[in-house]
């Protein structure tokens, strides 16, 4: 049960909408058929992230406080790196106010659940091109349909359990190819473009075209169960049946790594959009994140006491919390902060979760049962109490995608698919150069040029992804050793405190040592007092709480209530 | 040649010699003649210098040496000097001193060392002159970008300024514009007010200043008036005035109040609040208490004074007055806010009709595990009587507390949270042959439970413990109320039913139940706690009986095979847990640095099957190396976090710390914004990305001149008086770059000869 989250590091989300009450009239929902910036001012648009306000500015690393005895040239160097990321930073705060679309969410009457509206009545009362983006294809033939959007959220690739795989361009509707691979499918994926598309089939990964035509049969890649495309890598990760996580690099057609997880059977996959790190559900109950450069496991948590459903990876950058959504056997939904690795909170829900997606706004989609539960505000510090949308299906649910830029939720399952339609999913502003929905042919072949161009190599996939930022530690202390060792003395050390001789015999031994031990330990003196404050603002606020707690909320004004 | 020359030049001094007496016209005669002589013969003559010397005879060819023997004094000169009337008296005195002055001039230095010294005072003039290049050099070193070649003529637009500067007026029909604009006097170079607008702008100003200075003046006579006025009235001691004066006061503020509620709300408000304060002020005091030294003189006296019971009844009055609490018209408001928020319905999640005996998890009621627990009391609560209630949940507390104690040493303490645990003390037959089994398993599952608490719950315990003392019996019960949690747990409707008494009271008294894992629990901070509170009252019985489109689907035979197959599955992941510790054990122990044991048995001692060696040898021989730095898992029971080092990145990265930075994280602090088009706005990447040297194609780039720099000073000194004398400043700037342009076009010029 693969779950898909479309979400780009490149366009970063820190407009906290979820908390946000967006008021509008029952049925006047907002689609976002936005073009206009992007018309506009293609090249504007391209800003590292949106802010709130510029209070909320994204802050890139932290800044660098000049050392107090520092040399000119570095103090230069540090100020001009200072000056030119505030100019950054400000720039792309007012770069802003070219991001003008906003999402709104369903709300009911007063007495009325959001969750008791039926697809047809919102179909009716949105205007015709919203209306017409819920449908049902009734294709009960072939059986269950596992499916997946593009990244610009044009195209639709369904594949049927019994062999029919199909591509539609699912706005006009228009049927791009449809045939039937006569073989098992497990999973398919677009790659990184929409003119090629990969199918696992019962025993190799087929790659096709746009046309139906096959292009590569790659035998390397056996039994995949599921799929997941890295589009800044152009790698292709699969999870096999045999164990085997593999990564194809799709530009040069070459297998870049093979792991044999030694976990078994591997099912359950998503990816960690902001790191590219492959996240694997297992039947332990556990969740393994893999990166092609190491052969262990970089991280291996214990989410679930069954068995790992589903998984659902995203990234939030402006609140600088990365989250993971599992199901498990054990009926639970489980919200993880995959930063600090810890759960946020976890719900259980009755039926449980076969199948998970976070849309680019955060609503997550279950599918329990017959059912897709859309649930609102998961992604924060609160526990979800009741689901958003809700709309029953025939037939079981084998897949679960959101569409990219659009409010709708793709759907498929034992009859066919279904496209819902679910206010409030879709990041309503794109970036026209990286995912442009509306893009010419022309555009298209620039932007695929721009891409490999820009392609990150698969040796940069690990947990920290600023980690190319750093400085090689190891190689560092290495190196440094040995200059020590042929200079005979530590150039970056410090210069020891020389007093100055005074005259009048204020130069004596006793008031020289008394001038050295004014300055000594002068860098530890400031950490220690640092922490020392910290310290003591920590027991203050645990006592603080510690108070509360006992007292039940009590203030010490409550004693002369009357 | 040169005898000829000389043979000719003694004709011509015998020549000279005879015919000077003669008279001068003979020898300008022979002048002419020999300057003809000499054109003839085309070849130019030597030019003679003239001569200056004094003599008798003064000739063409050579100084006459008339006269040598007798040499010239200074005072023979002098002599004239003193005679002359032209001649100051000041260098005559200097003449004078100088004559009567004896010393000999000093020896001229010899060679090396005047060289020496000029060799010093070269230097010195050199280094002057070079270091006013010093400056420059910085700058340009420090510079972002350089331009060249420099001081090129800036191609972009001008500034409206500089064009009118430079702009001259050469038509005769803007020759009689101007005319006409400096004949009223208007500004041509910059638009401030004309001298006429100035002069009745002073004008204005001065009357405005009367009207100002009378303004003033009256409200420091009133300002004046008014404070008398206070000084008087506060100088009377009449009680019973003040009073009344109070009185009077507030009546006036709550008549302007009412008012105020009407016209101004927001007003009203603040003033609310400001009561509110005022009250807040009073209960925190003393004031009217009665407690203090004249309240106690007088309760003295009350027994036989009236009118000082009266002051003490007055001043209990008015604390009475001052504490009553204010009505606020909105909390009706909040109360049907908070009734809309109890009937919020709930319905996907509801529970399954079917109830599975086997699977304790199936009986799982709605999105959270617990809520239930307190939606059904949340109005019960509401209704019941608390004061009664109190008592009686102490006595349940403690009723429940033994029973806790008994159960614990019965069986194996397990998880508060797992289900497996809630069925052991729910129904404890259903599962009790299980148990058996698992019993070692449970071991382990208990142990990772303690392993969980205790670390997730550390950093609250310690808080907690330390304020514990005095309030000791509020913490107990609150501990109590987590650990009995599992006893009260419902899973299903009948069971609440059963538990409807128990469930009651807890829920009062312990409303931030966990439900998730005891390690989420304590993981998260207190606060959420409360969240979870609100949760409860959102999931009301009454959420139950919402219509709904649909219901979750009944679960078929079919499914329910399958799902008691899952249940199995699930449930033989309990091993799940030790598995995982294991696991984490395992990879803890691979990264202990093992210790290297360096001990040959046999030498320098005895030897032989058994024997061990001995202390001394086992300390000296087994080496330990230095621990590693704490795991990233450290604190985290249920992840394994891989400390393997991944050396692919290290290729890409930077090993080697840059020139001017001290440490890394300088480093990595100026390089933390990315400088690529996909993170930032086009401008910024342009000037992020700027070459540091810019030449224009096919332009000479000349070595910096000394006026380059110089100039550059000047003008930028001289930028700020540019608004304001804008023409001749401009014009004459203009003058010196025209002319240094020329300089350097004629120096290119001879570059291209």
């Amino acid at each position: 049960m693969l779950v898909f989250g479309f979400w780009t590091t490149k366009i970063c989300n820190t407009r906290n909408c979820f908390n946000k009450i967006v008021l509008i009239a029952l049925f006047s929902l907002t689609f976002h058929c936005n073009g206009f910036a992007s018309i506009v001012c293609p090249d504007l648009k391209k800003i590292l992230t949106k802010f709130d306000s510029p209070s909320r500015w994204f802050m890139l690393g932290k800044k660098c406080k000049v050392p107090a005895g520092a040399r000119e040239r570095l103090k230069e160097a540090i100020a001009i790196s200072e000056a030119m990321s505030e100019h950054a930073q400000k720039q792309a705060a007012r770069y802003d106010l070219l991001l003008p679309e906003d999402a709104g969410f369903l709300e009911g009457d007063e007495d009325e659940d959001t969750n008791t509206i039926s697809q047809a009545d919102i179909a009716d009362a949105v205007d015709i091109t919203s209306g017409s983006k819920y449908f049902n294809l009734h294709l009960s033939q072939f059986g269950p349909y596992r499916l997946d959007y593009s990244r610009t959220g044009r195209n639709l690739l369904v594949g049927g359990k019994k062999g029919h795989v199909a591509c539609i361009d699912w706005q006009t509707k228009d049927l791009k190819c449809e045939m039937n691979v006569m073989e098992t499918v497990n999973d398919v994926k677009w790659l990184h473009t929409e003119a090629m598309f990969a199918v696992a089939q019962k025993r190799w990964l087929y790659i096709y075209d746009s046309k139906g035509v096959e292009l590569h049969c790659v035998k390397k890649f056996n039994d995949v169960l599921r799929m997941q495309f890295l589009p800044y890598h152009f790698l292709l990760a699969t999870a096999s049946a045999t164990g085997f996580l593999q990564y194809l690099d799709v530009s040069i057609g070459k297998e870049v790594a093979a792991i044999c997880t030694k976990m078994g059977r591997l099912d359950v996959m998503a990816q960690n959009p902001h790191n590219a790190v492959i996240h694997l559900g297992h039947p332990n109950g556990t969740v393994s994140l893999w990166s092609p450069n190491q052969k262990e496991s970089l991280v291996k948590m214990l989410c679930h006491r069954g068995a790992v459903r589903s998984l659902v990876g995203k990234d939030k950058i402006g609140d600088t919390a990365l989250y993971m959504v599992t199901s498990g056997l054990d009926r639970k939904l489980k919200v993880y902060d995959i930063r600090a690795f810890k759960p946020l909170h976890s719900c259980f829900l009755p039926a449980g979760a076969s199948c998970l997606s976070l849309s680019q706004r955060g609503l997550l989609s279950a599918a329990t049962g017959e059912i897709v539960q859309v649930y609102q505000n998961v992604l924060g510090s609160n526990p979800v109490s009741k689901p958003y949308m809700a709309h029953r299906l025939r037939g079981q649910i084998w897949g679960l995608a959101y569409c990219p830029f659009e409010d709708v939720l793709g759907i498929g399952h034992g009859e066919g698919f279904t496209s819902m339609i679910v206010p409030g999913a879709g990041e309503p502003n794109f970036d026209a150069l990286d995912t442009n929905p509306y893009r010419s042919h022309k555009q298209r072949q620039e932007w695929e040029v721009k891409a490999l161009l820009e392609k990150v190599q698969p040796e940069l996939i690990g947990l920290d992804p600023g980690q190319l930022s750093k400085v090689d530690q190891a190689s560092f202390e290495q190196r440094h050793k040995e200059q020590v060792e042929a200079l005979g003395f530590d150039p970056l050390a410090k210069d020891k405190f020389k007093p100055k001789t005074k005259k009048k015999g204020r130069s004596s031994a006793g008031a020289i040592e008394k001038r050295k031990r004014k300055v000594a330990h002068e860098d530890q003196r400031d950490e220690i007092r640092q922490s020392v404050q910290e310290r003591t603002e920590r027991e203050k606020e645990l006592k603080e709480k510690s108070n509360e707690k006992k007292l039940g909320n009590k203030s010490t004004l409550d004693r002369f209530r009357k | 040649m040169a005898p000829d020359e000389e043979e000719l030049s003694i004709n011509e001094q015998a020549i000279s010699a005879s015919e000077d007496e003669e008279g001068s016209d003979d020898e300008r005669k022979h002048k002419k003649l020999l300057e003809a002589i000499g054109s003839m013969g085309g070849r130019k003559r030597k030019k003679q210098n003239e001569r200056s010397e004094a003599s008798v005879q003064v000739s063409e060819y050579f100084v006459n040496a008339e006269g040598t023997g007798d040499k010239v004094n200074l005072s023979d000169l002098l002599g004239t000097v003193e005679k002359t009337s032209g001649a100051s008296n000041k260098t005559k005195k200097q003449l004078r001193n100088l004559q009567s002055s004896k010393e000999t001039l000093e020896l001229p230095l010899n060679k090396q060392q005047t060289e020496k010294i000029q060799r010093g005072i070269a230097y010195e003039k050199t280094t002057a002159e070079v270091s006013c290049w010093k400056n420059i050099i910085l700058q340009n070193q420090k510079a972002e970008q350089m331009v060249f070649p420099l001081n090129q003529e800036s191609s972009g637009p001008k500034r409206v300024e500089q064009v009118v500067a430079g702009w001259k007026v050469q038509t005769p029909l803007e020759q009689e514009i101007f005319r006409l604009l400096h004949g009223s006097r208007q500004p041509v170079n910059d638009p401030v007010l004309t001298p006429v607008e100035e002069q009745s702008l002073k004008a204005m100003s001065l009357e405005e200043a009367k009207i100002r200075r009378a303004e003033l003046q009256k409200a420091r006579a009133l300002q004046s008036y008014y404070e008398a006025k206070a000084k008087r009235e506060k100088k009377i001691k009449s009680k019973k005035y003040h009073k009344v004066q109070n009185k009077a006061k507030r009546k006036d503020f709550l008549k302007q109040f009412d008012e105020m509620v009407k016209t101004n709300p927001e007003g009203a408000l603040e003033e609310l609040k400001k009561m509110e304060l005022s009250r807040m002020e009073e209960r925190m005091s003393l004031k009217h208490q009665n407690s203090g030294k004249w309240a106690k003189s007088k309760a003295i006296m009350a027994k036989y004074d009236d009118s000082a019971r009266k002051a003490m009844q007055e001043q209990l009055q008015m604390n009475k007055d001052l504490t009553q609490k204010m009505v606020v018209p909105s909390d009706d408001e909040h109360e049907s806010i908070e009734e809309g928020l109890e009937t919020v319905p709930d319905f996907v999640n509801d529970p399954e009709t079917v109830i599975d005996p086997v699977n304790p998890w199936m009986r799982g009621q709605l999105t959270h595990e617990e809520p239930e627990v307190s939606c059904v009391t949340a109005e019960e609560v509401q209704t019941a009587e608390e004061e009664n209630e109190e008592e009686e949940i102490i006595g349940e507390f403690e009723r429940k507390r033994k029973l806790r104690q008994a159960d614990e040493e019965d069986l194996i303490p397990t998880e508060e949270e797992q289900p497996a645990s809630e069925v052991v003390e729910e129904d404890v037959v259903e599962v009790s042959d299980k148990e058996e089994e698992d019993e070692d398993e449970e071991e382990d599952v208990s142990e990772f439970n303690t392993l969980f608490r205790l670390m997730r719950s550390e950093k609250t315990r310690e808080g907690s413990n330390q304020t514990r003392g005095g309030l000791n019996t509020a913490g107990e019960e609150d501990e109590e109320g987590l650990l009995s949690e599992g006893q009260i747990r419902v899973r299903s409707i009948e069971d609440l039913e059963v538990l409807d008494e128990v469930v009651e009271p807890r829920a009062i008294e312990e409303p931030s139940a966990p439900q998730t894992a005891a390690a989420e629990a304590t993981s998260e901070p207190p606060h959420k706690k409360k969240r979870e509170i609100n949760l409860k009252e959102v999931l009301t019985k009454e959420a139950k009986a919402v219509r709904l489109p649909f219901l979750p689907t009944v679960v078929d035979e079919e499914e329910r095979d399958e799902q008691i197959s899952i249940i199995k599955e699930a449930f033989a992941g309990d091993d799940v847990i030790s598995d995982f510790i294991k696991d984490k054990s395992r990879q803890e122990a691979a990264g202990r640095p093992a210790v290297v044991d360096l001990t040959l048995p046999g030498w320098g001692e005895w030897g032989g099957v058994g024997l061990k060696p001995p202390r001394w040898k086992r300390k000296r021989f087994r080496i330990k190396t230095a621990p590693p730095p704490p795991r990233q898992d450290q604190k985290l029971p249920d992840v394994i976090i891989s400390e393997k080092r991944t050396a692919s990145v290290a290729s890409h990265q930077v090993s080697q710390l840059p020139f001017p930075f001290q440490n890394t994280a300088q480093f990595e602090s100026s390089i933390r914004t990315p400088i690529g088009s996909t993170w930032n706005t086009q401008t910024v990447v342009k000037n992020m990305t700027k070459p540091k040297v810019v030449t224009k194609l096919g332009a000479i780039i000349e070595p910096m001149v000394k006026e380059d720099f110089i100039k550059s000073k000047t003008t930028a000194a001289g930028g700020k008086g540019a608004a304001i004398m804008l023409g001749e400043n401009r014009r004459a700037k203009e003058g010196t770059k025209r002319s240094a342009e020329k300089h350097r076009g004629r120096r290119s010029q001879k570059r291209k000869k």
